[in-house]
């Protein structure tokens, strides 16, 4: 059985000018320790998929029907408080902007003793002592120096690795990051995505990363969702599915790459943009953008169909 | 230096260039009580530190670096929008940097500049057609309206935004298409020379793919001179022509793209390049740098780099490396220099 | 995102929907329909004192059983409250709007002055704002009508008792307007779209003229609304001190004022509706005011 199992999630946002369907139709399997990537762009659902595990959909958004099974629970069914105990527990999440986790006023030390003190009932310097141990994992210098430093005392790498450390500190069983690494610099970014590799495999912990960036997906995870206007339309194994896509889809992202093509010569381009939530196309929602479209993808949407460990949801796939 | 013949065929040329930020705050808050004495301290940001590059006519350079480099500093100090501390700029053979607002004026038709922020960069009260028509209306006094239009219509057809869409307010287009409308009135002069501030690094993947060949099809129709400023390395092997990578407010390596991609020599440009996530290529490659990014507050004596370099030693400490022809390209080492690398 | 490029289409169906705005417009507008069209409405001329007749002075409001002339009754003189009040109505209001139209045009130069430039000149400017907002604007006001009053002469005063008040509040009351165009200057200057307008070539006066005074607008209509309320109020209490608009060309305040010596004779009715036409006045420019914050309030805002 799979760690965490998503089944048939729907995710609705009712809005005055009607409901916006964020996700519909999304399936997947997370397994112990293995590590996922959620690939799309703005406006795809690769958020709001994260957001729902954790039952963190902003207002006025909600789950519509579907089951998120972890561990044999159903998170979609928790109330709060059952829901507090498995976030940031055994769930956690790393958010794009270590800020955003961080609070600016507390030094590094008091915000992960009582994050963890807040899950589990151990004394003061206990909590101190996993808090050390976790930001030496994720190898932050001096790490008993940075217990009594403030968040901004630190550089955009450094605070992400405490965000990570924090994340880390209640042996959460899965890790969601969302675009962990968009706001570093290059040379930080490699660093900060060899760290996650190394943890997720030295501690056995699943990894549910969101990224836009395929090169970072590549270099982390195993297997690969692609996400579009709400929906999964490809899925496998990361290394299969970026070397032979069957999406045209994917295919158009990993060929706009600038390093797909011969230096100086135009991209490839996908025309077009993504629809906005609120006029998604009939039938397959790629179909206006897509060179391969015909007459049926307009009128009929395409399931994901699988294919080994492979699926795929286009009537004609590549 | 460049010598006298490379200054002269050079569209851009940028001796020196610097630029300090005082930091200090009002005169309150530089006074401070040191061993019972109230000194005034001031404190400013080296953001450039002598930077010397030229743009020849036609050439697309890539200026790229991680944040805090100071590539975005150099861009505006180049296009004049920033008044620079030291160090000159000249624009086909004449000064600039020095130059008020109204001698200025027949330069802002040849120079222009594209923003990285779609979403600020475009007047939200504004329409379209109005933004677009503003610098027209003003540099071309002699043209009549129907002639300014006819204008604003070619040049949205040629972005490939619709016309019939000027009415509309900017917050009404996508963030590809306003990066579009950006671009459409840095063309509206018909500049030589364009300096694109991260112009596609907002945008969503696909969308990135249009705008970068926009650009290039604008540079190919108009013969177009660019300086590009960017982070993002896979977008400077496509389309930069010759490359300057940027470290703390100075140029560590200048060369050919395809030069300085297959065979970098500073140490930082190795690092930057094995950082980038590639698809398809093992990542055990990446090399790691020491210590953390250093800021432009306090700089190291000599060598910006060093604290970070494994190649560091006391040479470079002591004096800062200058631009020398290593192979097909310039680079600013000691250990490059001395055969050590 | 900025709102109010949709706001036309928006405006009146987010004011239909709020009940509490509805109404206060409703309100507002009444008042303002009676106040300005007052010679046409009011059922005699309260400045011509040749109309007044003192032996209908004190006669109470309809209902009191008295002269059906006066509904609303009338004061120590023989004034009809009715035409009294919406003259005097007609009197606040232009003071508020005229004082506000003052303080605007003195903030938004220096507020925009200061934003734009920075440096020294900003240090200035606003350091100047500091100087001036430490003095209440009623002790500012109290003491230059005060000199005013006593300099040129009572007859003087009476005549141009308005123009002087609207000078006063407005030149007291400035710096509101200096301060939030200031910082509104501040934070647009820095985004790009500015930029592209120095890369343009554009003067520095075009840039404001063109581009960052539009985007300031929905801050100072916002703080139009309270200010315009203010000012009334403002020269409400002047008129309550003595300082106001002359007994002869009453405004609400000096209604207020006059009837106040009636009112432990029993004669309630001279100050109490005056007071009530104020509140209501006041109430609905305040209360449309914070719908009007809560519509251009771009994090409110919704589609």
């Amino acid at each position: 059985m799979p760690l965490l199992s998503v089944q048939n999630l729907e995710v609705v946002f009712p809005l005055p000018g009607g409901t916006v369907r964020a996700l519909r139709n999304v399936s997947f399997d997370l397994d112990r320790g293995e590590r996922i990537g959620i690939v799309g762009e703005s406006g795809a659902g690769k958020s709001a998929a994260a957001f729902a595990i954790l039952n963190l959909l902003g207002k006025p958004g909600k789950i519509q029907s579907g089951r998120i099974l972890f561990d044999g629970h159903d998170l979609a069914a928790l109330d709060y408080e059952a829901m507090r105990q498995i976030r940031g527990n055994r769930i956690s999440m790393i958010f794009q902007d270590p800020m955003v986790t961080l609070n600016p006023v507390l030094t590094i030390g008091a915000q992960m003793t009582e994050t963890l003190r807040a899950h589990r009932r151990m004394t003061r310097a206990r909590a101190r002592d996993i808090a050390l141990e976790k930001l030496r994992a994720v190898q932050i210098p001096s790490a008993e120096k940075r217990l009594a430093q403030y968040p901004h005392e630190l550089s955009g790498g450094m605070r992400q690795r405490v965000v990570i450390a924090t994340a880390l500190l209640s042996d959460p069983q899965i890790i969601i990051a969302d675009e962990p690494t968009t706001a570093l610099d290059v040379t930080i970014q490699a660093e900060i995505l060899e760290l996650l590799l190394r943890l997720c495999e030295d501690f056995a912990v699943g990894l549910i990363l969101i990224t836009h960036d395929l090169g970072v997906v590549f270099g982390v995870t195993q297997r690969i969702l692609v996400m579009y206007a709400g929906r999964i339309i490809e899925r496998g194994p990361t290394a299969e599915v970026i070397g032979a896509p069957r999406h045209p889809y994917t295919r158009g992202l990993i060929d706009a790459l600038p390093s797909a093509a011969r230096p100086g010569t135009p991209l490839k381009q996908i025309p077009g943009v993504m629809p906005s939530l609120h006029e998604i196309p009939s039938g397959c929602a790629f179909h206006d953008r897509c060179e391969f479209a015909q007459a049926r993808c307009a009128a009929e949407t395409p399931r994901l169909e699988e294919q080994g460990a492979r699926a795929a949801a286009c009537h004609f796939p590549l | 230096m460049p010598n006298a013949s490379e200054t002269s065929d050079a569209l851009v040329s940028v001796q020196n260039l610097r630029k300090e930020f005082d930091i200090s705050g009002g005169i309150l808050e530089q006074l401070s009580l040191r061993r019972g004495r109230i000194v005034r301290r001031r404190e400013s940001v080296k953001a450039l530190n002598g930077v010397t590059l030229n743009i020849a006519r036609g050439e697309a350079l890539c200026l790229v670096g991680e944040s805090g480099c100071g590539k975005t500093t150099a861009g505006r100090a180049i296009i004049g929008l920033l008044a620079p501390s030291g160090g000159e700029v000249h624009y086909d053979g004449r000064r600039i940097d020095r130059l008020r607002r109204a001698e200025m004026l027949p330069y802002r038709k040849k120079m222009q500049m594209i923003f990285q922020n779609p979403y600020a960069s475009l007047n939200p009260r504004k329409r379209v057609t109005e933004t677009l028509l503003e610098p027209a209306r003003f540099h071309f006094p002699e043209q009549s309206e129907a002639e300014h239009l006819r204008r604003v219509e070619s040049v949205m057809e040629s972005v490939g935004v619709d016309p019939a869409w000027g009415a509309r307010f900017p917050h009404e287009f996508s963030g590809g298409q306003r990066q579009r409308i950006s671009i459409a009135r840095a063309l509206m002069v018909d500049p030589e020379f364009i300096v694109a501030d991260e112009p596609i690094s907002a945008l969503d993947v696909s969308i990135q793919a249009q705008v970068l060949n926009l650009l290039m099809r604008a540079r190919a129709e108009r013969g177009l001179t660019y300086l590009f400023i960017t982070h993002d390395l896979s977008v400077v092997g496509h389309f930069g022509d010759r490359v300057a990578v940027m470290y703390l407010g100075r140029i560590c390596e200048l060369g050919e793209t395809r030069e300085v991609f297959s065979a970098p020599r500073h140490p930082y440009t190795r690092a930057l390049l094995s950082a980038i996530p590639k698809i398809g290529k093992d990542e055990s490659a990446h090399i790691k740098l020491a210590g953390e990014v250093q800021t432009p507050l306090d700089l190291p004596s000599g060598c910006v780099f060093r604290r970070r370099c494994a190649h560091a030693d006391e040479q470079c400490a002591r004096a800062v490396p200058e631009l020398h022809d290593i192979g097909a390209s310039r680079v600013a080492c000691h250990a490059v220099a001395d055969g050590r690398i | 995102m900025n709102a109010a490029p949709h706001l036309h289409s928006n405006v009146l169906r987010s004011l239909l929907r709020d009940r509490t705005a509805a109404v206060s417009a409703a309100v507002l507008c009444a008042l303002l329909l009676a106040a300005l069209g007052a010679p046409l409405f009011a059922p005699f001329d309260p400045w011509d004192q040749t109309q007044f007749d003192i032996m209908d002075a004190e006669i109470p409001p309809l209902g009191g059983g008295a002269d059906a002339r006066f509904v609303l009754g009338t004061d120590g003189m023989g004034r009809d409250m009715l035409s009294a009040m919406l003259y005097g109505a007609g009197i606040s209001i232009v003071i508020g709007v005229f004082a506000t139209l003052l303080q605007a045009a003195i903030g938004v130069v220096v507020g925009l002055a200061a934003g734009y430039f920075g440096g020294r000149l900003d240090s200035f400017l606003m350091r100047i704002a500091d100087i001036q907002l430490s003095f209440t604007t009623l002790m500012v006001a109290i003491v230059i009508l005060a000199v005013f009053q006593a300099s040129v002469g009572l007859r003087f005063y009476e005549e141009y008792a308005l123009v002087a008040i609207v000078l006063v509040i407005g030149i007291a009351e400035w710096p509101q307007y200096a301060r939030t165009v200031r910082a509104c200057a501040l934070a647009e200057k820095k985004k790009e779209y500015v930029d592209a307008a120095r890369v343009i070539g554009l003067p520095p006066f075009t840039i404001l003229r063109r581009h960052i005074l539009p985007n300031t607008f929905s801050p100072l209509l916002v703080i139009s609304t309270v200010q315009v309320a203010n000012a009334i109020i403002t020269e409400a209490s002047l008129a309550f001190l003595g300082l106001g608009m002359p007994v002869t060309k009453p405004s609400l305040g000096s209604l207020i004022r006059n009837g106040f010596e009636f009112i432990f004779s029993g004669a309630w009715w001279i100050t109490a509706f005056p007071a009530l036409l104020l509140v209501a006045l006041i109430l609905s420019i305040n209360l449309l005011g914070d719908w009007l914050r809560d519509l251009l309030n771009p994090r409110l805002y919704r589609r």
